[in-house]
């Protein structure tokens, strides 16, 4: 907490301590150097300072894997659950308290393929939350498997000999699924656009799906070491309503106009493999958010009894 | 009524009556049943109902395999099982009732009233499956009555399959001189969703059948009632889990279709929303698990309802659940196992997996409601245990639990069954997420929201402070922890209670749902003068106290389960070999006592006359030693 927000404190005691971006972090992040995890962990520091979120008054939910390892870095609540499975706990929190925000971080692993049937219907679900698959193509934390999403031919300690088959693509996936409401991609060596991306997936009410390649230094280090070195080969997304930022035009020359409501675009610029694309592939705001439509008022318990006498009476013999 | 019965109408008095309907799958058998039992109920007769239901939908008619029926045990005084063979049948055809006779279903001298059309059917093949059935039930005495129910119920309705039920009821309600007010008003209740037509055109079936069994038959039953001091409620186990999860104040039940288990997220799905409360019907059983710890962990009360395949998927969450502390209440209505197994029937074959059915050392407490009764108590029992020690509640229940129809006294609800809110206010600088009770284990609950309690929980090893670690001392503290927490709740439970002297010569122990069976079987031997008790356990973990000092006043132990277990003398089975039944291998663990078991995996509740046989054979040969 920097000296400025204990001086406003004093100043202001109604009022809530502002928050820097240091402050959200707990403890220094024991991922390898290098590690593009780093960058998902900074951007997202950014952004809660940058929105003031309470700590107390949020939870970060995750998986198992080197990026499930993320809530432990963040001052809120956190829940470090089990492999694949961060999703229907997110489900259940959000259900239990729609004012809290939650996020959910997963790997490739966890979410495409061990977690992969919570995935879709998650997405169908469109929760309001914010889910960040860090994907690095590859499993890291059990030392270097080949995941869903290993590129065709890329070789693992399980695919010696190469991944025989092609790769999974989490955005055409999807925005396969009814009611996919927010689908972006972003990557870790273009912080700019990782921080706009996060921002509008925070400002979106639903599931908010945002896909970060993710470098692996350690197992995957070649997998995006061409886009990483000559931005040409990536192509950004932009449109008024998409995602951009500040001096990215300098740096990708390769723009296209994309209206992020146009689905059946989206899903057909997801499936090219011609040019990276980052940026905001669909998002529609008007679809059914489950905590929103499950909501129900509560009950008080002497109401609940009187109503329980009123039940039993159709049971009395 | 009895005086509007024919002049040649014997009317005889009886203690009880069992009664069974049976129809093809789809013909309306459960609808007829559980208006009959209904009536009995609430004419003051003790009442036990069991269903006999196909795994499918409707499989294909007129065949052995497509037995739809439903079983009424009705007397004078409280019923607390399916007895042990139906006195009176109601088939609508020849096959489904053979059906049931091969399941040796049926007094020797039961009274069949069956559908005539099938005698002589233009069908060649319908008429020789009817006279081989025929044929092979001749081997019994029963007494055969034929009745042109299909033809009757024509007479009112233009498909006699939505309506054959309802003559049948008829029949029924002449026989045993049912109120017939009360029927018309259970099937206004039954039909309360269509229009009064329909209410209108079953009642007067009903009526057609009363008519044809007075015009027809010979014969009544007298089954007197006495009528009950407090007022009574009568459902089945699923509604009674589904209420009690209401009547202890849970907020979400998460689950995925599962039979037998499923009609309570149906009666849930029903009302759970005007009580503040939501049926979550998730993608799968491991999702459905998921949803509701995260449901907890957000600080609702949540419960997930499943049956045994269900219960093998959530086993990685529960154990999750276990190590995070976050309470969770689990029920499984056991069916037939292993794998898909008998997904209709009863088994008692979950409980080892429910106590051990994780890798790790994952403590839960693990409770078995012995009635319908009971099934609706342990809901606000397993949430209260559940959030005092942060743990998870297993509650087994069973197929005949489920779909069985008891009464019980009205239960007065408590508003302090609702739970007080969690305490959420700050928490105090220096207390730690796993604060555990060095003594006790126990620690406050802190959920998300509450100021100045961050931290992330894990799945992996950790510490007080929820940091993962993976010192080898602060392993072996928070697997004590957790355990020690077991131990503490045990102390608050009573020893169980013994069923007939407090010593004797042999003590049958039973879990759950065959207390009722156990009871009557035991009852019958000491009338006949021989020392045998029971003893009915409702929590296997942890076990109740003082068994040993229990099971040490008698000079044998046996269990009673339904489950299955070697017997010594089959081929390569011996001493060494034998498997035993999964509550004796428990006990036997527990207390070191030679505890023997008889069980059985019929698909079927055990009946008190099996019970009988078994345990005065082992009786007597335990008086041989």
């Amino acid at each position: 907490m920097s000296s400025l927000a204990i001086s406003l404190l004093d100043l202001e005691p109604d009022n809530a301590v502002c928050l820097e971006a240091d402050d959200y972090q707990t403890r220094p992040g024991k991922w390898c150097a290098g590690c593009g995890d780093f960058g998902a962990l900074n951007a997202v520091k950014r952004l809660l300072a940058k929105e003031q979120l309470q700590p107390e008054k949020m939870a970060f939910v995750s998986g198992i894997g080197c990026s499930s390892r993320f809530p432990h870095y963040v001052n809120a609540y956190g829940f470090h659950g089990i492999h694949g499975r961060a999703l229907p706990i997110a489900t259940g929190l959000k259900l239990a308290r729609p004012e809290l925000d939650v996020f959910v971080v997963m790997g490739d692993g966890d979410c495409t393929s061990i977690g992969a049937g919570h995935w879709i219907h998650a997405t169908r679900y469109n929760a309001n939350m914010t889910v960040l698959l860090l994907d690095n193509n590859i499993y890291g934390l059990t030392k270097n498997q080949t995941s869903p999403t290993t590129p065709l031919g890329y070789a693992s300690n399980t695919s010696p000999r190469g991944s025989v088959l092609p790769a999974l693509d989490p955005l055409q996936t999807t925005l396969g699924v009814s009611n996919a409401s927010f689908v972006a991609q972003t990557a870790d060596w273009v912080p700019a656009h990782l921080y706009a991306t996060l921002q509008a997936a925070y400002a979106h009410n639903g599931f908010s799906f945002i896909r970060i390649l993710q470098r692996c230094p350690k197992f995957t280090p070649d997998v995006f070491a061409d886009q990483v070195k000559n931005p040409d080969m990536t192509e950004l997304l932009v449109h008024p309503d998409g995602v951009d930022a500040p001096g990215l035009d300098k740096l990708f020359k390769a723009r296209r106009e994309h209206d992020p409501k146009d689905l059946d675009e989206a899903r057909a610029l997801a499936q090219r493999t011609d040019m990276l694309r980052l940026g905001l592939f669909f998002c529609d705001g008007s679809f059914p958010v489950y905590d929103e439509v499950r909501a129900v008022s509560p009950v008080s318990p002497e109401e609940k009894v009187e109503k329980l006498n009123q039940e039993f009476n159709r049971y009395v013999v | 009524m009895s005086s509007m019965a024919n002049n040649k109408t014997t009317i005889t008095a009886v203690p009880e009556h069992t009664v069974e309907i049976i129809t093809n799958s789809g013909e309306g058998a459960q609808k007829c049943a559980q208006i009959f039992g209904q009536t009995c109920a609430k004419m003051g007769n003790g009442v036990w109902t069991v269903e006999i239901i196909p795994a499918e939908i409707e499989p294909p008619h007129h065949t052995v395999t497509s037995t739809s029926g439903n079983i009424v045990r009705f007397g004078t005084d409280k019923v607390t099982n399916w007895g042990d063979q139906s006195k009176l049948a109601v088939a609508f055809n020849d096959q489904v009732l053979l059906s049931r006779h091969r399941l040796d279903s049926f007094d020797d001298n039961c009274i069949i009233l069956q559908e005539s059309m099938w005698e002589n059917h233009e069908d060649e093949a319908v008429r020789d499956g009817y006279a081989k059935a025929m044929e092979e039930m001749s081997s019994k005495n029963y007494r055969f009555i034929n009745v042109p129910i299909e033809e009757e119920t024509l007479k009112v309705v233009d498909n006699a399959q939505h309506g054959k039920n309802m003559f049948a009821l008829g029949l029924l309600a002449e026989i045993y001189q049912r109120d017939l007010s009360i029927i018309e008003k259970q099937i206004a209740h039954i039909f309360r969703h269509k229009s009064a037509k329909v209410t209108e055109v079953n009642v007067e079936l009903v009526k057609n059948g009363m008519a044809w069994a007075r015009d027809n038959l010979d014969f009544q039953f007298q089954i007197d009632s006495i009528p009950a001091e407090e007022s009574r409620v009568v459902m089945n186990g699923n509604q009674a889990c589904a209420l009690g999860a209401v009547a202890a104040g849970m907020e979400i039940c998460a689950m995925y279709p599962i039979t037998p288990a499923t009609s309570v997220s149906h009666e849930l799905s029903d009302i759970f929303e005007t009580y503040g409360g939501m049926v979550h019907q998730a993608e799968d059983e491991i999702a459905a698990a998921g949803v509701a710890l995260g449901a907890s962990y957000g600080g609702k009360v949540a419960l997930t309802v499943t049956s045994g395949p269900g219960m093998a998927l959530k086993t990685e969450f529960l154990a999750l659940a276990i190590m995070v502390e976050i309470p969770l209440v689990v029920l499984d209505v056991q069916r037939g196992g292993p794998s898909t197994g008998l997904p209709t029937k009863v088994e008692q074959s979950d409980l080892l997996s429910s106590l051990y059915g994780q890798p790790g050392d994952a403590p839960r407490v693990v409770i078995a409601p012995r009635t319908i009764e009971e099934c609706f108590h342990s809901m606000v029992t397993a949430r209260r245990i559940a959030e005092t020690f942060r743990c998870v509640v297993i509650i087994l229940t069973d197929a005949n639990l489920a779909t069985g129809v008891q009464q019980f006294t009205y239960p007065e609800f408590d508003s302090r069954w609702q739970g007080d809110p969690i305490d959420s206010s700050a928490v105090p600088e220096g207390l730690r997420p796993y604060d555990w009770d060095p003594e006790t284990g126990m620690s406050r609950r802190i959920i998300p929201g509450t100021p100045g309690g961050q931290h992330t929980v894990t799945g992996l090893a950790h510490d007080e402070n929820s940091r993962i670690s993976y010192e080898p001392e602060s392993n072996e503290r928070a697997c004590k922890m957790r355990s020690r927490k077991l131990a503490v709740f045990q102390t608050t439970l009573m020893p169980p209670p013994v069923y007939g002297d407090e010593d004797g010569d042999l003590l049958v122990v039973g879990w759950g749902s065959t207390q009722g069976a156990i009871e009557e079987a035991v009852e019958r031997a000491r009338a006949e003068g021989k020392s045998i008790s029971s003893c009915q356990l409702a929590f296997l973990s942890p076990l109740e106290p003082g068994l040993k000092e229990i099971f040490s006043r008698f000079k044998k132990v046996m269990t009673v389960e339904i489950n299955y277990s070697d017997t010594v003398g089959d081929p390569y089975i011996t001493e060494e070999t034998r498997r035993y039944g999964q509550l004796a291998w428990l006990l036997r663990a527990h207390t070191l006592i030679d505890i023997d078991c008889w069980t059985s995996c019929p698909g079927q509740p055990l009946r008190p006359k099996d019970i009988y046989n078994s345990i005065v054979k082992n009786f007597e040969t335990g008086a041989s030693k």
